[in-house]
């Protein structure tokens, strides 16, 4: 088998560079060879999502705005190790770290805790290595559909914990869910 | 009775540029819609309902861009291109006819603004007119760019206007008039010219698409290679002049393809019809049949310029003439042998 017979794809075409006759040269049946391709076209289904309205299928590794998680008592699971903020390929995370007091016990988990948590969402490419990072399970990147809002001013693009962290109530659901199971 | 004629013709022409204005405006939608369909897209859908708006919205947006003229000394003659390309497009349509007649309070009114006997000269001669608006408008833009689409366009319309010419001359040896009015009625029930001029009526096609400067023939405006072409330094509603004189010559030459090849307003049983419900209602369904072959033709235009892609100007040169000129000179031929020996037997 030579190398000119090979065709991995079996479509392998040989171009000839043959002089066109006359009537090859009039374009004519290539033309309406063409033409049939285009009217199938016409009654294919049409590939376009209607935004709004629709929203396209989520892929089941889909990875939208991240949340930093609380643990079954409502204490956030952060303890400021800084491994994510390490791992971040884009270097969006910041956080600045410290001690718990005795009173907040009910509030932090581990005894060091993040004051300040800031993730900058323009810098953001949602690639997950925070999370598979983390070694609290702290923080999650979730199947949220909601986008980063557009604005004017870079700050509002900067997430602090007010945006990240799980909200209470949800916190509140998911381990009543988990006591009634 | 002088003065009826002329109301009844002005409201006659009044309603057909109004007709073809329509057609031309949505002419712009449909061929954004087609070419959506045809690439598996929805097209524009927001502007009312379906898109049925967008057209305005197009053209509320030209009014509202700014007016910029290019440093020209030629500010007359930049004005005037795109006045000539609209104008231009519109005078043909006064010699079409869109249908026989109709009989409105006792008149018979014929369905043609006017019907001279040199009707196709008249149309070849606006034809030839409408190249200039192309021509002024790039030259006066003092943009090479310009300049040099303003040539490929000109010598494209020239070089396809002889072939487009020679197959005219075959058909009118059959038919024996210059009138369009006659070549219509010549044509009645399915006795269509494209039956007997096939070849000539495949010229006359290809030749249209490049003297209304369509795909594949659209080297004029060719913006890989000349950004926009003639109107490159055209904005606001100059520009859309022009955009919008490409579909209303697009409208007008598919009119002109359907009467001289297609029979017009001609359909089978149109005796039976006139016969037994009467004068108007055939001849509205004719108007109708007429509009029904020249939408058609419209969509031909889009389809084609959906499918094939823009030919080289050596190309386009050689097809022009090296192909299609000898092709209809032995069409002519042809004809005229068949029918000096139709006569003879």
């Amino acid at each position: 088998m030579s190398i000119e017979t090979i065709s991995l794809s079996g479509r392998k075409k040989e171009v000839s560079n043959k002089k066109m006759n006359f009537w090859e040269s009039l374009y004519l049946v290539a033309i309406v060879k063409g033409l049939f391709i285009t009217i199938r076209h016409l009654f294919t289904r049409k590939v376009t999502i209607k935004y709004p309205e629709q929203t396209r299928e989520l892929s089941p590794v889909y990875r939208g705005q991240h949340m930093l998680m609380r643990d079954e008592e409502g204490r956030e699971r952060c303890t400021a190790c800084g491994l994510c903020a390490l791992s971040c390929p884009a270097e969006a995370i910041t956080m600045t770290a410290e001690e718990r007091k005795p009173e907040e016990k009910h509030l932090y988990r581990e005894e060091k805790y993040a004051s300040v948590y800031e993730i900058n969402m323009l810098r953001c490419i949602f690639c997950g290595l925070c999370e598979e990072a983390c070694p609290k399970q702290a923080i999650y990147l979730t199947k949220s559909q909601v986008m980063v809002k557009s604005s004017g001013k870079r700050e509002d693009f900067i997430f602090g914990k007010d945006k990240l962290v799980m909200p209470l109530d949800m916190a509140i659901k998911n381990t009543q869910t988990k006591a009634a199971n | 009775m002088d003065q009826a004629l002329i109301i009844e013709k002005g409201i006659f022409i009044v309603a057909v540029f109004a007709i073809t204005m329509l057609m031309a405006m949505y002419s712009t939608l449909a061929e954004r819609k087609i070419a959506a369909w045809l690439q598996d897209r929805i097209g524009p859908n927001r502007a009312g309902k379906g898109g049925i708006l967008q057209p305005l919205a197009d053209g509320l947006k030209l009014f509202a861009k700014e007016e910029f003229f290019p440093n020209t000394p030629n500010k007359f003659l930049f004005v005037v291109g795109p006045a000539i390309s609209m104008s231009m497009a519109l005078m043909t349509s006064a010699v079409i006819p869109w249908g026989d007649r109709l009989e409105i309070f006792g008149r018979t009114v014929i369905l043609q603004a006017t019907d001279i006997d040199v009707a196709l000269l008249y149309v070849f001669g606006v034809l030839s007119v409408s190249v200039y608006g192309i021509m002024i408008g790039g030259w006066a833009s003092n943009n090479k760019f310009s300049l040099m689409s303003a040539m490929r366009a000109s010598s494209q319309m020239i070089s396809y206007e002889v072939a487009m010419g020679l197959s005219i001359i075959a058909l009118l040896m059959m038919t024996g008039t210059l009138s369009l009015r006659e070549i219509a009625a010549q044509q009645h029930g399915m006795d269509w010219n494209v039956f007997y001029q096939p070849v000539g009526f495949l010229i006359f096609l290809v030749c249209s698409f490049a003297e209304t400067n369509r795909t594949p023939f659209d080297l004029a405006e060719c913006e890989a290679e000349l950004i926009g072409g003639y109107h490159t330094e055209y904005s606001s509603m100059k520009m859309g002049f022009y955009l919008f004189a490409e579909y209303a010559s697009m409208f007008i030459s598919s009119t002109i393809l359907v009467v001289l090849y297609f029979g017009g307003y001609n359909y089978p049983g149109m005796d039976w019809v006139e016969a037994n419900w009467g004068v108007n209602p055939a001849n509205i369904i004719g108007i109708a049949v007429l509009f029904a072959k020249l939408c058609f033709f419209i969509f031909f235009y889009m389809w084609v310029r959906w499918t094939v892609p823009r030919f080289r100007y050596d190309q386009l040169m050689r097809l022009g003439w090296k192909t299609l000129i000898p092709l209809a000179i032995a069409n002519i031929i042809i004809t005229g042998v068949v029918i000096l020996l139709a006569d003879n037997a």
